[in-house]
């Protein structure tokens, strides 16, 4: 072989390799995606990547045996040949027919052929259902209706936002506040204070839940937007603080001076300066935080609790997979709603999501 | 320098002076008045209404980030009227002030008062001295917990590194390198929870002779095998599929870290290795690894420390059940469901020391630093 080729052969089995990682890598998700969109009896039949062209069986004929002369525990003649009843359970194929029983005490047999499945049936039902809080009928398969009640996980999304939106905003606005002040402001006890947060970036979260829950509790806070507001500010200030005093500290002090000298506060640099020159800093950090605020389970289980009207998404997905652990119509339709915000971040603003993951991950 | 008005109208009597001072203090007063009342309203509002939901988040949000706007706004005013002197004092406390406060009372505090309450019994109101301290490190089960840890931190680490490692140097090479690179981040973006739905749907096991309807299941028996209930037989391997999830989750921020690094491997050393015949192996192992070595270790910190912390991922696939406890997940339980709060104090001071060498490491760079 030469050079040449080996290097493009190489380079084929790489990309290959690489293809198949990300195949890997995707499927769970769109098996999600695909079965969200599966009616509930499809869904418990088959998998979801039966939705891809594929054959199948389909019953064409039925045969009646002998009822009166038929032992079951010896081998059952038909006109297509002579099988067990093990076989005829488990389906036996014969010249490209299946044979399968239709009703075994009835000795009726099912002559089944292939058959080509191009288009899906798909729907939408699914999200109806969970993102109402109504009540919803099915019919099953053998023929009775079941009552089902739909999760209302459209109240939970503006739960989600109602707390998500604050809890990004507030930590930004107190920490760009505090990293001008740490960064341009000189003042005794700075350096103190700043080492202190930094020494605060790692500490579990864990530590606060206990006092700060009886902190609530004696302020009757529970349960409410605001407490959770807070505990994800202060759980999100150090790294905040952090990230943003890197960034304002090397904007160049020539910037202020004149500004200064024109005689504008503090405020005033800080409002028309320094924000506008911080933006992708702060939207990178945004980005971040809104997506650890949405995607946060532990502050939301222990702040907001049972209060049922202020629980966020992830709470309701979880007490469904607690309650209904086998509707993978509902939880798959339900993880999906979850997922949408984030995924829509991720695609528009990809690049100030990978920045912000990246600087926002000392928190783990 | 800025000037404070009163100093320009000197020529005032001394009546006039007293009125305009008093009415200066009076208007300090009534408008951080007004704001709190405002502020306060709209919390009562949140808290009792009973309007449509969509009214409520709206007012939620806007009062949410309204209110924290509102409250610098009027204390950078306030701040404005005190005299020059008072001025300069005051300043750095508007800026750092609210920052401190908060951390104090979220995390500082709250650190001091987990160690004070970890020396109590479940209700805090009797000292019990280490015997919280005692308990974890002799419970079977917190022996559980550590062991899972342990598999979490070694294998999920492992895992996100080396998987994160091979598809940074591969999408490299690549002719797709930034499609590949957004698939393969593109988990980072899901929940814990939605994650655990996901991977229970995977992991669904029915019993044998029923149709498979999870993947995995589908294909196991699709080769030959028997179906398993993954994640809830087969201890303790069942943890090592709830530990995969993570390395689902967690090998995309791995791979941007090292693709960034990567490319900042000088092209001339690479050249020059393969001038001197060294395969893509040698290469990888004997100049791409070393060079990033500082990026590798940063990285598997980090994920070691995700990978201590792990919580939602168990609640959601076992409910901590089936042998698959780790430390979190038994502070939630000794918090919440036994009400023991000296325990779960002492569990939550356990993974604070765990996570010390970091915070040490944290304060020496930052006093490395020329900055400050």
């Amino acid at each position: 072989m030469t050079g040449k080729s080996r290097k493009k052969l190489n380079g084929f089995i790489l990309n290959l390799t690489l293809l198949l990682i990300c195949f890997v890598w995707t499927i769970p998700t769109i098996g999600l995606l695909l079965s969200s969109l599966r009616t509930r009896a499809d869904i418990a039949a088959s998998g979801w990547w039966y939705v891809f062209p594929h054959r199948e069986w389909v019953s064409k004929d039925t045969i009646q045996l002998d009822k009166e002369t038929i032992d079951l525990d010896k081998p059952i003649e038909t006109q297509f040949g002579t099988f067990s009843d093990d076989q005829l359970s488990a389906g036996v194929e014969v010249n490209g027919q299946q044979l399968v029983w239709k009703n075994r005490r009835e000795r009726t047999v099912d002559i089944k052929e292939k058959e080509w499945f191009f288009i899906p049936n798909l729907t939408l039902q699914n999200y109806q259902n969970v993102l109402s809080g109504k009540q919803y009928t099915y019919i099953q398969p053998d023929g009775s209706s079941r009552v089902e009640q739909g999760d209302d996980l459209s109240g939970a999304l503006l739960n989600s936002l109602s707390v998500a939106i604050p809890s990004t905003v507030i930590p930004i606005l107190i920490a760009a506040f505090a990293a001008y002040g740490f960064a341009w402001i000189n003042f005794p006890g700075r350096r103190l204070m700043f080492t202190a947060v930094v020494a605060l970036l790692v500490v579990p979260l864990q530590l606060a839940l206990i006092p700060i829950l009886r902190d609530y509790v004696s302020l009757n806070l529970n349960g409410t937007f605001l407490a959770v507001w807070l505990a994800h500010t202060g759980f999100g200030l150090p790294l905040a603080t952090y990230l943003l005093y890197n960034y304002i500290s090397t904007i160049p002090r020539d910037i202020f001076e004149s500004a200064f000298i024109d005689g504008a506060s503090h405020f005033t640099v800080f409002r028309t300066l320094v924000l506008p020159l911080s933006v992708p800093a702060l939207a990178s950090f945004a980005i971040f935080q809104f997506l650890w605020v949405w995607n946060d389970y532990l502050v939301a289980l222990v702040f907001i609790g049972s209060k049922a009207d202020v629980q966020v998404l992830t709470m309701r997905l979880a007490d469904m997979v607690g309650s209904r652990g086998q509707d993978w119509h509902f939880l798959t339709a339900g993880a999906f709603v979850t997922m949408i915000i984030p995924l829509i971040v991720f695609f528009s603003l990809q690049r100030y999501f990978v920045r912000g993951m990246m600087a926002g991950s000392v928190k783990g | 320098m800025k000037k404070a008005p009163h100093l320009t109208d000197s020529k005032q009597s001394p009546l006039e002076w007293i009125v305009s001072n008093v009415g200066r203090v009076l208007i300090s007063l009534f408008v951080p008045l007004v704001t709190f009342l405002v502020l306060w309203q709209g919390f009562i509002f949140l808290r009792e209404s009973q309007a449509p939901k969509v009214v409520i988040s709206m007012v939620a949000i806007v009062w949410g980030v309204g209110g924290a706007g509102l409250l610098y706004i009027v204390a950078n005013w306030l701040v404005e009227k005190l005299p020059d002197q008072w001025q300069k004092r005051m300043v750095p406390f508007v800026f750092v002030g609210p920052a401190i406060a908060i951390l104090t009372w979220f995390l500082f505090l709250p650190t001091l008062r987990t160690l004070y309450l970890s020396f109590f019994n479940n209700n805090s109101t009797q000292f019990v001295g280490l015997k919280n301290y005692i308990a974890i490190f002799t419970e079977r089960s917190m022996f559980e917990s550590y062991r899972n840890n342990l598999l979490w931190i070694i294998f999920g680490t492992a895992g996100s590194v080396s998987f994160g490692l091979i598809i940074a140097v591969l999408a490299d090479r690549s002719s797709f390198e930034n499609y590949a690179k957004s698939l393969i981040f593109l988990p980072m973006a899901i929940s814990f929870v939605g994650a655990g739905v996901i991977w229970r749907f995977i992991y669904y096991y029915r019993p044998v002779g029923q149709v498979q309807t999870g993947l995995l299941n589908a294909i196991v028996t699709a080769l030959g095998g028997q179906p398993q209930a993954w994640t809830t037989l087969l201890q303790p391997w069942n943890n090592f599929f709830l530990i995969f999830i993570m390395v689902w989750l967690q090998t995309g921020y791995a791979m941007v870290i090292f693709s960034s690094a990567i490319k900042g491997v000088p092209e001339e050393m690479l050249e020059a290795a393969r001038v001197d015949g060294a395969n893509e192996f040698e290469i990888f192992f004997k100049i791409i690894i070393p060079s990033i070595q500082g990026t590798i270790i940063t990285v598997t910190t980090t994920i070691v420390i995700f990978a201590l912390k792990i919580f939602d991922i168990v609640i959601v696939m076992t409910g901590g059940q089936y042998g698959t406890e780790v430390i979190a997940t038994q502070f939630y339980r000794q918090f919440f469901s036994n009400r023991n709060f000296g325990y779960g104090s002492a569990i939550a001071i356990l993974l604070l020391v765990a996570v010390i060498p970091m915070m040490i490491y944290n304060l020496k760079q930052f006093g490395e630093r020329e900055a400050f």
